[in-house]
């Protein structure tokens, strides 16, 4: 029989694009629940850690719980990153999860106004929860959305600058004086790069975006800004100088340390950000922007030099609020078609609220704790270094980033502007943050 | 009267007959119709919960706002509006699309053309040239890409430490926004195996006489692969084609693996993975569907770029059958 072509590639065609688009189907976010958080029950929780002494001490902290609620027993399922995380909240179903955690806060905007994560007003209001007396103002900020609290924070993430104290004091440096504001920290980055031909032997800081943690909005908040949106709700990257005044820096740190071409070549010559091989580790760069947990794979990887732990430097007109710093962190939440929410609620609460509980995984994890009471334990292990990020979790002027409807889209669109202006695509800033501003506006408006 | 009406009884019985039997062939082909609806219902079902529902779906919610959590609502031309005008990325990832449709499909058409001839030449060790050429497209494509990304990694890739020693400037490949869609043509067209095996055995089908009498006329190596070896595997030649476009319009792992790798964003604490990397050069029309849809939760724009998608599929296989009659040569 002959073979109708046009039919038979015009489906093939169709199917190729619709079989793309085709699993789309409805959950309901529906926030009643009537489960007895007493009664025998099983109830599943999706995180995403995925190293083995992560899942472990994920696993130890999950078992505290079960013996502290022996009705309730905890199903975990592991490496959940926010892609699988949105199509099981979307999909519901009995296999899917009662509780859940993600990485990304700037994703909670996103849950919360869509209804993929359940509002814990109630379960707040019922166990009688002050928030303003357990957990930091920052970390409150970015479990909510326009004053829907969809997720509490589990343990929190501070960022900070490492320093190799060796490299230090052969380049003439005191490494107990680590630079406090941009101008001392260009200096210093410019003393500790060494050239090797047309590369380097060290570089004293790698300032590219995509120099793992040297992103955007981690160097903003060393920036005094007042925050990605104004109050009606529209972008201020164009109207607040503090954008491009960071902007302008890092543009200058990229050219005074050998420029865009050559930095993003060198940076191809680096390892794994979770690996042993992290540039920092291994000496490549002398100076790294990272968060706490560094300090728990420089032992792993057992460095051969002494390294050293400060805040990250500030604005040399904004010396007064150094030793502050970006924060983030974990965030936890309850599956809004879970039918265990009243159970699941008490997983959430432990692992978030207990002062132990929040100890003992930040311990084991390597984490700073997310709750005031946590932060002054006694029972809270760490070093003097340790104690440099647990500052920048308490002072008064960190800040983190802002929720949007449409998740970290507005960031995407402000690191395009930002990675453009390192690499010299875009030269006109001023106008490069006014369409940026723009795009911003329109992309949200677009997914109200 | 009698002598009025014996005629008319006689008129009317052939209309009679003619009326019963006009029923009876539509009772037969209506019976005939069911039958053949009753043996196509399998493909019908299929057809119509795998493809006309998801399309109906897709143009539907290219209208609304949806979030895949909340009812749908009513946007009108909104969604067509943002991704047309207000989407600055919509259009580098339509031109890349395009792109890897014209330049990768190309050649990988022609170098599976060109080795497959070779190979359909060669007198000894056929079965290994073959196995060689054909194993990589076994190959996991994630697995492939992240090979390719490392042996041509600029700072530590040894295809660059190869070309630095001769002396030949290296490009930074799936670093650099000019040479990351060249370097994605690379890896596809490494894992031509596919092609080069439909080829063959299209190839191994030419008939023998015509080459021995194209020689005898004295035609050129050139004439005898233009008037008959390309006439004779042209349907082969338009499948690939059109095969190849669609996998281009559904090409999505490979980009993203590379951009992901080169760009050293694993996910983890720091910037999301922003698919495009560097500069939007390996962002395609897929990706943004499912960053519009699954990341966003912007059902409705995503709609709009997967009609887009389905849109440009049906143009670009209507003017290869047109410009070319059929899959199926024409004396089939």
């Amino acid at each position: 029989m002959p073979v109708r072509p046009r039919r038979a590639a015009a489906a093939l065609a169709a199917t190729a694009s619709i079989a793309l688009f085709a699993s789309a189907c409805t959950g309901s976010a529906n926030n009643a629940a009537s489960d007895d958080p007493k009664a025998e029950t099983t109830i599943t929780f999706w995180h995403g850690w995925s190293a083995p002494a992560e899942v472990k001490a994920i696993e130890d902290s999950v078992a505290r719980f079960e013996q502290a609620h022996p009705n309730i027993k905890v199903k975990l399922v592991g490496d959940i990153n926010d892609a699988k995380l949105g199509q099981a909240l979307r999909a519901g179903g009995s296999n899917g999860p009662d509780v859940v955690s993600s990485f990304t806060t700037s994703n909670v905007g996103k849950f919360c106004s869509s209804g993929a994560l359940a509002d814990l007003k109630p379960f707040i209001e019922k166990s009688k929860l002050d928030l303003d007396k357990t957990f930091p103002k920052v970390l409150q900020q970015y479990t909510q959305f326009e004053g829907r609290r969809c997720a509490l924070p589990l343990l929190s993430d501070a960022y900070g600058l490492y320093y190799n104290k060796d490299a230090f004091r052969k380049a003439g440096l005191d490494p107990e004086a680590p630079p406090k504001t941009w101008t001392q920290f260009a200096e210093v980055a410019k003393r500790l790069t060494k050239a090797k031909g047309d590369s380097y032997e060290q570089l004293g800081f790698m300032p590219n975006y995509l120099g793992y943690e040297t992103v955007v909005e981690h160097y903003m908040s060393q920036w005094k800004h007042g925050g990605y949106f104004a109050a009606d709700g529209t972008s201020t990257v164009a109207k607040d100088p503090a954008f491009a005044e960071m902007m302008t820096y890092q543009k200058s740190l990229v050219d005074s340390l050998g420029g865009f071409k050559k930095l993003d070549k060198y940076r191809t010559t680096f390892g794994d950000e979770w690996g042993a091989k992290h540039p920092f580790q291994t000496g490549q760069v002398a100076m790294q922007l990272d968060g706490e947990w560094r300090l728990n794979f420089i032992k792993d990887a057992k460095v051969g030099f002494e390294v050293g732990v400060a805040p990250l430097p500030v604005a040399d007109d904004e010396v007064a609020e150094y030793g502050k710093g970006y924060l983030s962190g974990t965030i936890m939440g309850i599956a809004p078609q879970s039918k265990k929410q009243n159970a699941a609620w008490e997983l959430v609460k432990y692992m978030t609220t207990d002062t132990d509980a929040v100890v003992q995984f930040a311990n084991a994890i390597g984490n700073v704790p997310s709750t005031f009471e946590a932060l002054k334990s006694p029972k809270l292990k760490f070093d003097d270094r340790f104690k440099v990020f647990l500052d920048i979790a308490r002072h008064p002027a960190s800040t983190t980033m802002d929720g949007a409807v449409n998740g970290t889209t507005y960031q995407e669109t402000l690191s395009d502007l930002a990675h453009r202006y390192e690499n010299g695509t875009v030269t006109d800033l001023k106008k490069g943050l006014a369409d940026t501003a723009a795009q911003i506006d329109r992309d949200i408006a677009a997914a109200k | 009267m009698s002598t009025d009406t014996l005629p008319a009884k006689e008129a009317a019985a052939p209309a009679a007959a003619s009326a019963e039997a006009r029923n009876t062939l539509r009772s037969k082909r209506r019976r005939n119709a069911l039958r053949t609806a009753l043996f196509m219902s399998p493909w019908l079902i299929g057809f119509g919960v795998f493809f006309a529902y998801p399309l109906i779906s897709t143009l539907y919610f290219s209208f609304m706002r949806y979030d895949g959590l909340n009812p749908p609502t009513w946007r009108g031309l909104e969604n067509w509006t943002y991704v047309f005008s207000d989407m600055p990325k919509f259009w580098p990832a339509m031109q890349n699309t395009l792109w890897l449709a014209v330049v990768m499909v190309t050649c990988r058409v022609v170098f599976g053309l060109g080795i497959g001839m070779l190979i359909t030449k060669i007198k000894t060790g056929a079965g290994f040239f073959r196995t060689l050429f054909y194993l990589p497209y076994l190959a996991p494509p994630v697995a492939a890409t992240l090979a390719f990304v490392f042996l041509l990694n600029p700072g530590t890739g040894p295809v660059n430490s190869f070309l630095e020693a001769v002396g030949i400037p290296a490009p930074s490949w799936f670093n650099d926004a000019d040479w990351a869609k060249p370097a994605l043509t690379v890896l596809a067209v490494w894992g031509v195996g596919d092609l080069m095996v439909i080829f063959m055995a299209a190839l191994l089908d030419v008939p023998k006489e015509q080459y021995e009498a194209a020689e005898l006329d004295g035609a050129s190596p050139w004439q005898r692969f233009r008037y008959i070896t390309l006439p004779n595997i042209s349907p082969i030649v338009l499948f690939a084609v059109v095969t190849g476009i669609i996998g281009a319009m559904q090409y999505y792992t490979q980009p993203i693996v590379a951009a992901k790798v080169a760009s050293g964003v694993m996910g983890g604490s720091g910037a999301p993975f922003q698919p495009g990397y560097p500069d939007n050069s390996t962002l395609t029309l897929p990706q943004l569907v499912y960053s519009l849809g699954f990341n966003q939760f912007n059902y409705g724009a995503a709609c709009v770029v997967a009609l887009v998608l389905f849109a440009l599929s049906m143009a670009f296989t209507a003017l290869l059958m047109r410009r070319r009659g059929g899959l199926i040569g024409s004396g089939d």
